[in-house]
């Protein structure tokens, strides 16, 4: 691997050989699929946030025009199939666990938020599934909807199971000596800080087409799916208790997910229920409404941190309590994602010696909220590089300085953490200076200075984040509450005349596998890059896999291709000892062929996998024929990419917009198998923590309705927000794959918020302005600006 | 949400207070009405169509009067459903002023008002907008029947 001179190899930035039907328009989504005698499926939903259903009166929709069925709760009941489950769970602070109330497909008595769904309508089309539903007649008996999350526990009660309001009480690392560390500390730094609500906003929304096959009494699931073999799982196991082998679940091209397709959610689930009960296949497509309404939020938090400095400015202690909202229903992985995800990355670059968190997950009438890019690491990220720029500003030093002299030294490592993980290595010192050079830190003040001649506040500010993914190992994961294994599938099957096709359990909904995992298998087997083809997303092919979620495909799915592949080679060469007639250990691979060393004579590839399909001359007697090898590769540590990145800004006092002028990344995620593809998830990340930063806010009001259910409300990033990002790479590899690659889907999401709201926290600066909640609208930062001028003139 | 606004009418307060308690003729005003029936002395059922930004919705649901106070004012309440557009409640207190030296009577209102569904996720930014563009058409086809009554 250190030798990479192959074009299509690792470190080749390849175009991404999917890219011709996506930017063809010939991509084959859930909804593009349609099946003989198919129905639709439309579903009624809350307009209310909170109330018991005294009844539902559906028989004028029975009767409308091309309806084949209407079905309620009790339907669901009746056929006692089972709702979505939490995948993750933790212990509380009282020796309790996770209170799970049931979450049913449709709503049963109650009602607890705005999109609930309460009846599905099955007709011949959309438009008449949709008339009915409005002939709907429910008659609700509203109660006093919960939405302030912080103040949940004093509301109404919204599950039995929940008392008040409160999921979990959780707690990490050990809080006497954090205590104790702030007492004596020579300062201490107090911040609170708000992460804001957010939708995931996938391009596609979410779609499901089941079918049932009487004579062969299974089902098909076409889904948007970021794990087929999950959903599979939880559908068959837990909601139908039917034999997994009675479902196919396939998840065809997923135009995004950002983690909201990880979950099995309640409108695919009575798919496939309906499709057995009329004997159809049942199709339902989110509109963009819907999607707004019941596609899992992410973030939601509130968090008071405390960090303690002594005499040298070096860090003692961090007490972070924070309370974050989960909605109405535990989703899959709600939990783990601001306690596991969030809690164990506190310690951040920094050798901090004690750290303590405590973390309240409430129940509100909001949708639920999971994870969505970076999941309880961008809200760990954003706390600490706050505090971190808050901390380095009042006791004088700048941030940089302030950052470095607290970062783990690079030979700590492998470090320790106060909170559960051990860094396996990592540098931090590299990418903090090549960051700062890449935007020229040196000089900002004078840039400073011009932009005041132009009446523009200019401001700049970073964030050096660290990021634990590639969940791992399942014996740990499981004994931290999680309920399933986090090891990645792939089976690598030589086909005759050498091509090679590669099964993995991980799933592409927009990374690039198809180009990723063919450069590896290509690089390692030293074939031409066209002759790998990469399967995945249908479980009839594919071996049980655990998807793609958390910035795991590489360092999981890729590692797995990688050890499928090494028993490829391994079974070669003894297959081309055999037909060289020498010894196994005398055999090189090299280039693609088997060469007996210090001789001219070789085999290529291609004749060794011919051999081993038409084993006519071949060692039958030691060695199975046929050339297919899988590999489950379960991780012995997460994996750590770290980095810096540093935000520009201009401000115009007149207006309060933020122009996003510079920006420098530089991040360490290991080796890179395609750069390109590394530098446009980058980018991609980026753009979604400046969408956060600066104008994202999924808002409900005080009745639980959300305000913010489309585009004219919920404001996206453009192409003209973003400005041209400065890219760059320090690299520790990953000391335990063998790729030594770590993640990168989720860094820049993780990493930008922090350092845009430091930058415009430092524009402001001068105005005396040392706070700002995102996203810094230009409404906020307005008044914020004005603020400062009235209390200056006073 | 909350709507406070008020018209000066050229007409005396008895005038206006008959009309306002004259369901036929407020019908006549309401040109998105659709129906407007009186089921007691405080109670009238309606059914509006409205459009409220991307939506076009027909409501039903019931009236309520309160706070009868002759020619002084009322208190509409009322909540109406719009199917899958969702669903609306709210109140009115409508007083009347008259000016005895210009013989005009100015009608003032609070509205306050609840949204559910579609309408506040899609719309809810739109019905402040949409709420003064009704109530000025209202105003003016109410004014301007009565005046057209005087001159027939």
């Amino acid at each position: 691997m250190t030798e990479v001179t192959k074009i299509d190899g690792i470190g080749s930035s390849v175009r991404r050989t999917e890219d011709k039907k996506f930017l063809t328009g010939k991509g084959r989504y859930t909804d593009d699929i349609n099946r003989p005698g198919q129905v639709q499926a439309y579903f009624l939903r809350s307009d209310v946030a909170h109330a018991e259903i005294k009844s539902i009166d559906t028989k004028a929709a029975q009767s409308a025009p091309g309806v084949v069925g209407v079905f309620t709760g009790s339907d669901i009941a009746a056929d006692k199939v089972g709702g979505p489950i939490c995948g993750w769970v933790v212990p509380c602070r009282d020796g309790s666990s996770t209170k799970e109330p049931p979450h049913p497909l449709l709503a049963q008595g109650k009602v607890r938020f705005v999109g609930d769904a309460v009846a599905v309508v099955v007709a011949e089309t959309m438009e008449q599934a949709k008339s009915a539903a409005e002939l709907i007649d429910v008659d609700y008996n509203e109660l006093t909807p919960v939405v302030d999350f912080v103040n949940a526990d004093e509301g109404a009660q919204i599950h039995e199971e929940v008392p008040n309001n409160c999921y979990f009480d959780w707690e990490l690392g050990d809080e006497s000596a954090t205590n104790k560390a702030i007492e004596s500390a020579a300062k201490v730094v107090k911040l609170s800080v708000r992460n804001n609500r957010l939708v995931p906003n996938a391009m596609e929304p979410r779609s499901a087409l089941a079918e049932y096959d009487s004579l062969d009494e299974s089902y098909t699931l076409h889904t948007t799916s970021q794990n087929p073999h999950l959903t599979r799982l939880v559908l068959a196991a837990f909601m139908f208790a039917i034999p997994e082998s009675k479902l196919r679940v396939i998840a065809p091209d997923v135009g995004g997910g950002f983690g909201s397709k990880i979950y099995v959610y309640i409108e695919e689930a009575v798919c496939v229920w309906a499709s057995k009960k009329i004997g159809r296949p049942v199709k339902w497509t989110a509109d963009r409404t819907q999607a707004f309404l019941t596609d899992c939020h992410g973030r939601d938090h509130v968090n008071d941190v405390q960090l303690a400095l002594d005499e040298n400015n070096k860090i003692i202690g961090l007490r972070v309590d924070t309370v974050c909202n989960l909605g109405a229903y535990l989703s899959a992985f709600s939990v783990v994602v601001p306690t596991i995800l969030h809690g164990t990355l506190l310690s951040g670059q920094y050798d901090i010696p004690a750290i303590y968190t405590n973390v309240k997950g409430m129940a509100t009438n909001t949708v639920n909220v999971d994870a969505y890019r970076g999941a309880g690491r961008p809200e760990a990220t954003y706390l600490l590089e706050r505090t971190m720029e808050t901390a380095a500003k009042e006791v004088g030093m700048d941030p940089a300085e302030f950052r470095r002299i607290n970062f783990i030294p690079k030979d700590a490592f492998p470090y320790q953490t106060q909170v559960a993980l051990q860094y396996d290595i990592g540098d931090y010192e590299p990418h903090l200076d090549k960051a700062m050079e890449m935007i020229d830190y040196s000089n900002f003040e004078k840039r400073r200075a011009e932009a005041a001649k132009r009446g523009m506040y200019r401001g700049i500010g970073m964030s050096s984040y660290i990021e634990a993914c590639g969940l791992a190992p399942s014996a740990v994961v499981g004994a931290l509450g999680g309920r399933v294994g986090q090891w990645e599938s792939a089976s690598v099957r030589v086909n005759p005349t050498g091509t090679i096709s590669v099964f993995t359990g991980s799933h592409s909904h927009g990374q690039g596998h198809a180009t990723t995992f063919a450069q590896i298998v290509a690089d390692k087997l030293g074939i031409p890059m066209e002759n790998v083809e990469v399967i995945h997303g249908d479980t009839d092919k594919t071996p049980f896999g655990m998807g793609s979620y958390g910035s795991r495909s590489l360092a999981s799915g890729g590692s797995a291709i990688s050890k499928a592949v090494d028993k490829i080679i391994n079974k070669s060469k003894k297959i081309a000892a055999h037909l060289l007639e020498a010894s196994e250990d005398d055999i090189d691979f090299k280039d693609g062929k088997f060469v007996v060393g210090g001789t001219d004579k070789e085999k290529a590839f291609g004749e060794i996998a011919l051999a081993a399909y038409v084993p006519h001359n071949y060692p039958l007697e030691t060695l199975e024929p046929g050339l297919e090898e899988n590999a489950f590769y379960d991780p012995t540590n997460f994996v750590f990419p770290s980095g810096t990145h540093i935000a520009e800004v201009e401000i115009d006092p007149a207006t309060g917009v933020v122009e996003v002028v510079d920006w420098a990344a530089c991040d360490d995620f290991g080796n890179l198998v395609n750069p390109m593809i590394v530098e446009g998830q980058v980018h991609g990340g980026i753009a979604q923590g400046i969408g956060q930063a600066l104008l994202e806010d999924a808002h409900y009001d005080e009745n639980g309705q959300l305000l913010t259910a489309s585009y004219m409300d919920y404001c996206m990033p453009r192409a003209d927000d973003l400005p041209s990002f400065k890219v760059g790479y320090t690299n520790t590899p990953c000391t335990h794959n063998d790729l030594g690659v770590k993640g990168c889907g989720e860094a820049g999401a993780i990493a930008s918020p922090p350092a845009l709201i430091n930058a415009v926290i430092d524009a402001l600066s001068p105005l005396g302005v040392t706070d700002m909640s995102m996203p810094a609208t230009p409404q906020k930062v307005w008044k914020a600006i004005q603020e400062s001028q009235s209390v200056a003139a006073e | 949400m909350e709507i406070k606004d008020s018209y000066e009418l050229p007409l005396s307060k008895e005038r206006v207070w008959a009309a306002l308690n004259d369901e036929q003729f407020l019908k006549k005003s309401i040109p998105w009405c659709e129906k407007l029936e009186r089921r007691s002395e405080t109670e009238l059922a309606a059914e509006v169509k409205l459009k409220i930004g991307p939506m076009s919705t027909r409501f039903t649901g019931n009236i309520t009067l309160s706070d009868i106070d002759p020619p002084n004012g009322y208190t509409i309440t009322g909540s109406g459903k719009g199917g899958i557009a969702g669903a609306a409640s709210g109140s009115a207190k409508v007083k009347l002023i008259e000016d005895k030296a210009t013989l005009s009577t100015t009608l003032s209102y609070e509205v306050s008002a609840q949204v559910k569904g579609k309408i506040a996720q899609l719309g809810s930014r739109l019905i402040q907008s949409t709420a003064k563009k009704l109530s000025k058409n209202f105003f003016g086809s109410f004014v301007k029947q009565l005046e057209d009554m005087d001159k027939s």
